[in-house]
């Protein structure tokens, strides 16, 4: 039972900072909050990748750092409260770790070094609008063709799409036996022939989210990942890896801190909110929950360090991760008070009210989403009901 | 002992809902709030016609006489549509501190052009540093040979960008923090030396920071006894408190009866996600939420129509009742809508940023528990 650092960790720590510090610069702070975020979060990957630091958790002989579970700890605390971004999952997270575990020679070879070094956008092709939590009823179609797989259907809510260069599938290649058998893993170019991406204004007024149709795609069936008709292993290795780091302990530390700051600003008739004890005990609440939170991770990661695999407990980090995120957003604006319903205006924030406001109430509506992606809250207490405590 | 509404109150009641159901569908209303003036004007006529913008006035001016519960049926109706155009800014707050605090002639003069749709008021009362502490002013107000000279600013003033006139709460004494000194003043928002920067909110309504460099205004600008301001506001809060509350039930018995049906036709598992057991207990809560913020606005009616201060204590716990359970209410309508519940197309997120724009104006759950606590457990 020990939680200290080595010297070497400590070092570790000092060099990651320093790193941070120097990289992750003003001028790209202020890009990555612009309309030129795409190309913006796409050459800080790239200043990381030159880092040798894109991918964590990659196995060192496909390009990852190789590092102690520890270290991977000490770097992801570190980029939260230094309030950097995470690398955009899609690619180097979810379809990386899918082509390492089930690929063949010749997709590891020609994705995983372009995944690297950012040269493709990926999205993720899994739910449709009728296959929410029910993935397994998903329809879109795959019919063979020669040495090709023609698609037909429609994905939505797919994140940043309308950026995407490849998008990873979850089709249906057949519907004669259980819906989980007959589902095909397939990565498809976005610019085949076919496709139409539909965007979908979310409630925190961007447009991030998608609908993605396929009209006649035509996808050379060597773009199968694992094989033809089990597609549903693969998306489950897959979930648990969405799900460990979904808890963002380190990013609601980070919340935490900026509320603290805030609330020591913001007067009700000359009584300092951070004074406020009302205000404080909700706070305390969090900050409780929080540090538990933080050791069940450092649980599983040891876990996961000593190989074992992330299991049904990462569940229990995706529902607790994000209620205590959503807690955090919900108290930011409350401390924004009436600033919090300012829509973005081409005036200066500092002219109208509060700087924090906007990003506020950016997150905190599109924070609702939170609980229902990755596997909505509900299934991940089915996953729970189901795997740990083995209630039929 | 009886909690019906009356035969008259039914027919406001109806009368807007079908307003509602033939003239103010989503679409319709989506376009009002994408237009120009965030509002439409031909409607604020028909609210005029249809004896709306009357409801809290005396007979005598041309009002309908109604009391606290005429006003929570107007503004529950109002809610359950979300209604952008200005009822609450123009009626419950800039009428209703001129029916509180002015003249004989000041009431003759503003209430009738009010009930005529002829005005559009706001009270402009927030500054940066005030947060909900009313108190907190920084505006101030000198006199002048007969008048005064205004010079400040007010922030996120409701209706400021499409208001012709303002109340405005300034400092005639005291110190920033004083309760003593603050004084109201009707101003014309075409005033020379006024100056506003207009924006929207996610709710949909039109607001303005207002600014006030060296405005004249004369003597009988001055609303209500030079100095004596406060109490005259914090009356009115409570009246605008039980207002909002009634919008905000409104607005939670529609996203409950949306989520209900949602949950009846959306199927995952190839059966109705309603028949699942762990939603039916979550949708009986927020329906427990429901029927527990509509008691409270009960109770908090029934003894602000006998005696206004007798609701002082239950306007506080109202605001937090109405805060925590809005947000459980329209937390769970997203939820339960899943993705669908996270687009702007759909109604049901809009419904959510009204019942957070009500939380948090005139002081939000963390506020009113404070002052909850002064006022029920003071020695």
């Amino acid at each position: 039972m020990d939680t200290a650092y080595s010297p070497e960790d400590l070092a570790f720590r000092d060099e990651v900072r320093g790193f941070f510090d120097e990289a992750y610069t003003p001028e790209l702070q202020a890009r990555l909050r612009s309309p030129d975020y795409k190309n913006a979060i796409e050459d800080w990957q790239r200043k990381l990748y030159d880092k040798g630091w894109v991918a964590p958790n990659w196995p060192a002989e496909f390009g990852g750092t190789g590092w102690t579970a520890t270290q991977k700890y000490i770097y992801e605390t570190e980029r939260s409260l230094a309030g950097i971004p995470n690398v955009v999952p899609f690619g180097l997270v979810m379809v990386a770790n899918v082509i390492m575990a089930y690929g063949t020679d010749e997709q590891k070879e020609y994705f995983l070094p372009r995944i690297l070094r950012s040269e493709d956008w990926w999205c993720q092709g899994y739910s449709e609008p009728g296959s929410g939590s029910d993935l397994a009823s998903l329809k879109t179609k795959a019919e063979r063709d020669g040495d090709d797989f023609i698609i037909n259907g429609a994905k939505i809510w797919t994140t940043y799409a309308q950026y995407a260069d490849w998008i990873f599938c979850l089709v249906r290649t057949d519907n004669s036996g259980k819906k989980q058998e007959g589902i095909t893993f397939i990565l498809i170019d976005m610019k085949s022939e076919g496709i139409k991406v539909n965007p979908i204004i979310s409630i925190d007024n961007h447009h991030s989210l998608n609908e993605v149709e396929f009209n006649n795609v035509r996808v050379p069936a060597k773009n199968v990942v694992g094989e033809i008709g089990k597609g549903w292993t693969v998306a489950k290795a897959l979930l648990a890896h969405e799900r460990t780091g979904i808890a963002g302990v380190a990013d609601v530390k980070r919340a935490v801190r900026v509320i603290k700051e805030v609330a020591a600003k913001e007067e009700n008739g000359g009584q300092r909110l951070m004074d406020d004890p009302g205000f404080q005990q909700r706070l305390a609440d969090i900050e409780v929950e929080l540090m538990a939170l933080e050791f069940t991770e450092l649980r599983t990661l040891a876990t996961q360090a000593a190989g074992g695999f992330p299991g049904p407990e990462s569940s229990l980090l995706k529902i607790k991760g994000t209620e205590l995120q959503q807690a955090t957003q919900e108290l930011l604006m409350e401390i924004a008070a009436y600033y919090q319903g300012v829509l973005p205006v081409d005036l200066d924030p500092e002219a109208l009210g509060h700087e924090f406001a906007t990003e506020a109430r950016r997150n905190y509506m599109y924070g609702r989403a939170a609980t229902i992606y990755g596997g909505s809250n509900e299934v991940q207490k089915n996953i729970i009901a189901k795997y740990v405590l083995g209630l039929e | 002992m009886n909690f019906d509404f009356s035969e008259e109150q039914q027919m406001v009641r109806d009368s807007i809902a079908r307003f509602i159901q033939d003239d103010y569908d989503w679409d319709t209303r989506k376009a009002i709030v994408a237009s120009d003036q965030g509002m439409s004007r031909d409607n604020w006529q028909l609210f005029a016609e249809l004896g709306w913008l009357s409801i809290p006035f005396a007979e005598e001016h041309g009002g309908f006489g109604g009391n606290i519960v005429d006003l929570s049926v107007v503004m529950e109706e109002l809610g359950k549509g979300l209604v952008v155009e200005p009822y609450f800014p123009t009626v419950v707050l800039f009428g209703g501190l001129i029916k509180r605090a002015g003249s004989e002639a000041q009431q003759a003069e503003w209430l009738p052009r009010i009930i005529g749709g002829e005005v559009l008021g706001a009270f402009a009362y927030v500054e940066r540093q005030s947060r909900f502490a009313l108190h907190d002013c920084q505006t101030s107000a000198s006199k002048s040979g007969d008048g005064y000279v205004l010079n400040g600013e007010k922030v996120v003033v409701f209706n400021g960008e499409q208001a012709d006139h303002l109340v405005v709460l300034a400092r005639t004494a005291g110190d920033q923090s004083d309760s003593n000194g603050l004084s109201l003043f009707i101003v014309d928002a075409a005033a020379a030396g006024v100056d506003k920067m207009s924006y929207a909110m996610m709710d949909g309504q039109r607001v303005a920071n207002i600014t006030f460099k060296d405005v004249s205004v004369s003597a009988d600008a001055l609303l209500g006894e030079e100095g004596e301001a406060l109490s005259v506001v914090d009356a009115l809060t409570a009246e605008a408190i039980i207002a909002l509350a009634a919008e905000a039930v409104g607005i939670m018995g529609v996203l409950n009866a949306k989520t209900l049906e949602y949950t009846k036709t959306r199927e995952q598992f190839g059966v109705a996600i309603s028949s699942y057991q762990a939603l039916q207990h979550r949708m009986v809560d927020t329906m427990m939420a429901y029927e527990q913020s509509k008691s409270l606005l009960f109770k908090a009616l029934c003894e602000y129509k006998q005696d206004p201060a007798m609701a002082a204590e239950t306007v506080h716990a109202l605001k937090v009742l109405i805060d925590r359970n809005g947000k459980h209410v329209f937390g769970e309508a997203i939820q339960m809508h899943g993705g669908m519940g996270m687009t702007d197309e759909l109604d049901i997120g809009h419904y959510a940023k009204r019942l957070m724009m009500i939380n948090t104006t005139f002081g939000d759950a963390t506020y009113h528990r404070n002052r909850y606590v002064e006022t029920a457990y003071a020695a």
